[in-house]
């Protein structure tokens, strides 16, 4: 179980690492870029998506 | 004795989440609990004026009890009455901060709200008299409410008799055993089966209801908020690196992006290397900016709330969510990605 689902937050977009949550230093920049893009966009599914507890939002990476 | 009781707008009968918004303001006389607690306290006090304050008001504005405290000097209070607020994150906290300045200022006070209130760390040396969980627990709690107060107008101290809320101190202690045996007698005992046993007992998270969903995030605003200590450079305003006291908040009207070097990261626990050299990956400014213009976001909020999660204690942490969400909601936010380290 995640962290985040153990405190309780509602809607959770996992990112990559501790001190990126919406980045990804490994990646070039423009992937990086487009990577953040989707964390953000998927936060903005997650809003509008009714939710009773923790509940997990994976980005499906189009770079990958 | 001349008392003056503090409600928020719901109990002052003035509406409800729509009229949270509203100012300080001074009733004549006692409104919605107050009748309950003048009849319980009998003839021998006053309620002589009730003051109200909108929830996210108090809760935005720090101005919010100085106003209030005038009002109860300039109503002739010799005592102030904050509550109940039950488990009521924004009216507990307005309880607790109004009775702290009376208190402060020689004008004796006290609040009643649950234990679990995050507002109860506000109170200052003010008393704090539980209360339920609900306004289902209404009567009993205005019951032990006033006979605190009878109490402390007698000028007798409150204890945990009383339904004050002692919030715990540290006190040194002489054991037997050294640190080492009983670090390795736990282990033995959790070895057997005991769950439970422990030194150092960790308060729970609690449990929050999550927010109900925005129709689309097309057509509503949006605000970035972090823990990631994301700052000026310089730390102008300087936001702890840990075991934040407080919050922050910064204007990004009309930034496309965190410029590295225009703004960093203050956080002490983690290499803040890679979000110095782009601050975007703490904060998504650059990518919401540009799904706003796409027209993904309704609006993009104009500015974002900054903290330092590391080491700070949960009781501080929800304190900080209540003000949030009283802070962004009163600006018309209906949504908030708050990114997190």
């Amino acid at each position: 179980m995640t962290i985040a689902e153990q405190v309780g937050a509602p809607r959770i977009v996992p990112g990559r690492g501790i001190p990126y949550p919406c980045g990804d230093p490994n990646l070039p920049p423009a992937a990086e870029r487009q990577w953040r893009r989707q964390l953000v966009q998927r936060a903005l599914d997650a809003v509008a998506v009714a939710v009773e507890h923790p509940t997990i939002f994976e980005v499906d990476d189009v770079n990958a | 004795m001349r008392i003056v009781h503090y409600v928020n707008q719901f109990y002052a009968g003035l509406g409800g989440e729509d009229s949270a918004g509203i100012g300080a303001r001074v009733l004549k006389g006692t409104v919605g609990p107050g009748r309950l607690l003048a009849q319980l306290l009998g003839a021998e006090h006053d309620i002589v004026a009730t003051l109200v304050c909108g929830d996210d008001h108090a809760a935005s504005h720090t101005t919010a009890a100085p106003e209030l405290l005038k009002m109860a000097q300039a109503a002739g209070a010799d005592l102030l009455v904050a509550g109940p607020a039950f488990g009521s994150g924004r009216y507990g906290l307005a309880c607790a901060r109004l009775a702290a300045v009376a208190q402060a200022a020689g004008l004796p006070a006290l609040a009643a709200m649950h234990p679990d209130n995050p507002g109860i760390s506000e109170a200052g040396d003010a008393p704090v008299i539980a209360a339920g969980a609900t306004a289902r627990e209404m009567r009993p709690s205005v019951q032990r409410l006033a006979a605190a107060v009878t109490k402390l107008a007698a000028g007798e101290a409150l204890t945990a008799a009383d339904g004050r809320v002692i919030q715990a101190a540290r006190v040194g202690q002489l054991v037997e055993q050294r640190a080492a045996a009983r670090a390795v007698e736990l282990v033995l005992r959790r070895l057997g089966g005991d769950r439970e046993a422990t030194e150092v007992p960790v308060g729970g998270f609690g449990v929050v209801d999550p927010a109900a969903p925005v129709d689309k995030a097309a057509s509503v605003t949006v605000a970035l908020v972090t823990e990631g200590a994301v700052v000026p450079a310089g730390n102008p305003d300087r936001l702890e690196s840990a075991r934040a006291s407080r919050w922050l908040r910064y204007p990004v009207e009309g930034a496309d992006t965190l410029a590295s070097g225009a703004w960093e990261s203050v956080d002490g626990g983690f290499a803040t290397t890679a979000a110095n050299a782009d601050p975007n990956r703490l904060l998504p400014l650059d990518a919401a900016r540009a799904l706003e213009r796409e027209g993904a976001i309704g609006r993009l909020h104009g500015e974002f709330l900054t903290t330092v999660g590391n080491g700070t204690p949960v009781a501080t942490a929800r304190r900080f969510g209540v003000e949030w969400a009283a802070q962004l909601r009163k600006a018309g936010v209906q949504a908030a990605i708050l990114t997190a380290t």
